[in-house]
């Protein structure tokens, strides 16, 4: 079973490689988009040297922390993107007719290799950050970014779930819905503190997100001992049942479009 | 005139059929710049003397940016243009006896001041009433508000004649995503649609200020949060219209060169 999905990606990587010139434009484009929104950030937060009670150095951190976890997320989530296409061509149809899982059908033959234009250049700024963040790495430490990088991936490909799967409710694109995948991405460039009361109680308890990057960076920074900081990106993992078993709700209540 | 006029006309009923698609994109904005204000006020109360704007400037710096978002991308759906070349019915477009430059000028326009009117004044209703420093304050000068809006036109034929030498481009290189993202990232970023220009370092910005970028949305900008004043405004405005006629110019050019080659393939 496991070697069809194999076929799925290999097959999807040939076909995205025979545009060579069309995939390296778009990785570059990729590469240059994260490059801006570092400079943006670069930018305002050399004014001040830091934001609140946060360096410099430990901003870069969140920065590349969440620009790392959206291109994880969204290079195995690609195929939400074109979710709402593959609902009204037909293609689901025929997914669903398969003996196979349907999740892995949609993903698969979508995922989205130009994204690697943007791990690469979160990858580059988090090998600026790690000297300049000011904390002081032990194996422990780095065994805790990670995984702060692995649940946010995790995080954020059930961000983009969960906004595939209204496609199953309504016809029309819902753009809004961007503020929690490129919203977040944008917003995370920030440890979630900066933000309010409010805003952080949100990020914590209905979208994780403050458990891969605020908490977490607390322990990074000595700030707090508690091994539940440390553990915090652990629990966000759990916000992937309920998107799964929303988009299961939608498969229930799918009706096809017809030929 | 009577053509233009009614792309326009065509477009805004198009639109007015995505009611909830306008709602949606109005929340969207509302809480995006809502995010990047609390930003700022996080930065603000950590250093407040570092900033070339003060925090009531970049409050009302954001929010404009937020309600004249669509207006001033350049890269949109533009949907019909990008299959026409794509597909090969532009070759239909070619037998109208309406010049194609100035038929998709108007509808490249008018496709980003339709989404406007619908999906981001709306905003205007609510972010002048918010409570505290969130809120945004209009110009106190009417004489400042018109100066606005006539550097936002300017601006928004600046972005039209930016879109068409990209759709152009399209007519000789096929990767249309690639283009896409890299005109997206570059635009957005010099134009003022990720900070304000006046928060580049100064060397930087004596550059960017004067490139096309800056006239399709940070000078507006800067008229309507009154950190550009007397003669700066009238030199701003002298930049956007020479970028204007010189896109228009490249523009034109280009088109014409493009459709002399342009091969259809019969069907």
């Amino acid at each position: 079973m496991m070697r069809v999905y194999l076929d799925f990606i290999s097959a999807n990587l040939k076909s995205q490689m025979q545009y060579k010139l069309s995939f390296l434009l778009t990785v570059v484009g990729q590469f240059i988009t994260a490059f801006t929104s570092w400079f943006g950030l670069y930018f305002v937060v050399q004014r001040v040297g830091a934001i609140d009670d946060f360096t410099q150095g430990q901003v870069t951190i969140c920065f590349s922390v969440i620009m790392l976890s959206f291109s994880i997320g969204e290079l195995f989530g690609g195929g939400f993107a074109v979710f709402a296409r593959i609902l009204g061509n037909g293609e689901f149809d025929r997914i669903l007719i398969r003996p196979g899982s349907v999740l892995l059908q949609v993903l698969f033959p979508h995922m989205d290799f130009t994204r690697i234009g943007l791990l690469l250049q979160a990858v580059l700024v988090l090998g600026i950050a790690i000297p300049k963040s000011g904390i002081t790495w032990t194996g422990a430490k780095a065994a805790l970014l990670c995984l702060m990088i692995l649940s946010g991936s995790v995080v954020f490909f059930a961000l983009f779930l969960l906004s595939a799967t209204f496609s199953f409710f309504t016809t029309q694109s819902l753009q809004f819905l961007d503020i929690l995948t490129y919203g977040a991405r944008s917003f995370g460039r920030y440890p979630f503190c900066v933000y309010g009361e409010t805003v952080l109680k949100f990020l914590t308890f209905v979208i994780p997100l403050a458990l891969v990057q605020y908490y977490p960076l607390l322990y990074l920074t000595e700030r707090k001992t508690s091994p539940l900081y440390a553990l915090s990106p652990a629990i966000a993992l759990l916000f992937l049942a309920p998107c799964l078993a929303f988009f299961r709700f939608g498969i229930s209540r799918y009706k096809s479009t017809g030929s | 005139m009577r053509v233009y006029g009614s792309i326009f006309r065509i477009r805004l009923i198009n639109g007015l059929q995505y009611r909830s698609v306008a709602l949606g994109e109005v929340l969207m904005r509302f809480f995006w710049g809502l995010m990047e204000i609390l930003a700022y006020a996080a930065l603000f109360r950590t250093g407040q003397g570092n900033f070339s704007m003060t925090f009531s400037q970049t409050v009302s710096y954001v929010w404009m940016q937020q309600v004249l978002f669509v207006l001033f991308r350049v890269v949109v759906g533009d949907g019909d243009i990008y299959s026409t070349i794509e597909e090969g019915s532009i070759a239909y477009e070619l037998v109208r006896p309406v010049s194609l430059y100035g038929r998709w000028f108007f509808q490249s326009a008018a496709g980003r001041v339709v989404p406007t009117v619908l999906g981001s004044l709306p905003l205007l209703l609510i972010v002048p009433f918010l409570p505290g420093s969130c809120r945004m304050i209009f110009p106190s000068q009417a004489g400042r508000i018109l100066l606005f809006v006539v550097s936002c036109v300017l601006a928004l034929g600046v972005v039209a004649a930016f879109a068409m030498l990209m759709y152009i481009s399209l007519f000789y290189l096929t990767s249309q995503r690639g283009i896409k993202i890299i005109v997206t990232a570059v635009t957005h970023f010099f134009s003022g649609g990720m900070i304000p220009l006046r928060f580049f370092p100064d060397r930087a910005r004596a550059v960017v200020q004067c490139l096309p970028f800056a006239s399709m949305r940070d000078m507006p900008l800067q008229i309507w949060c009154g950190t550009m004043t007397g003669p700066e405004v009238f030199w701003g405005m002298m930049i956007q219209i020479f970028w204007l006629a010189v896109l228009l110019l490249a523009g034109y050019a280009a088109m014409e060169h493009a459709l002399k080659r342009v091969v259809v393939q019969g069907g």
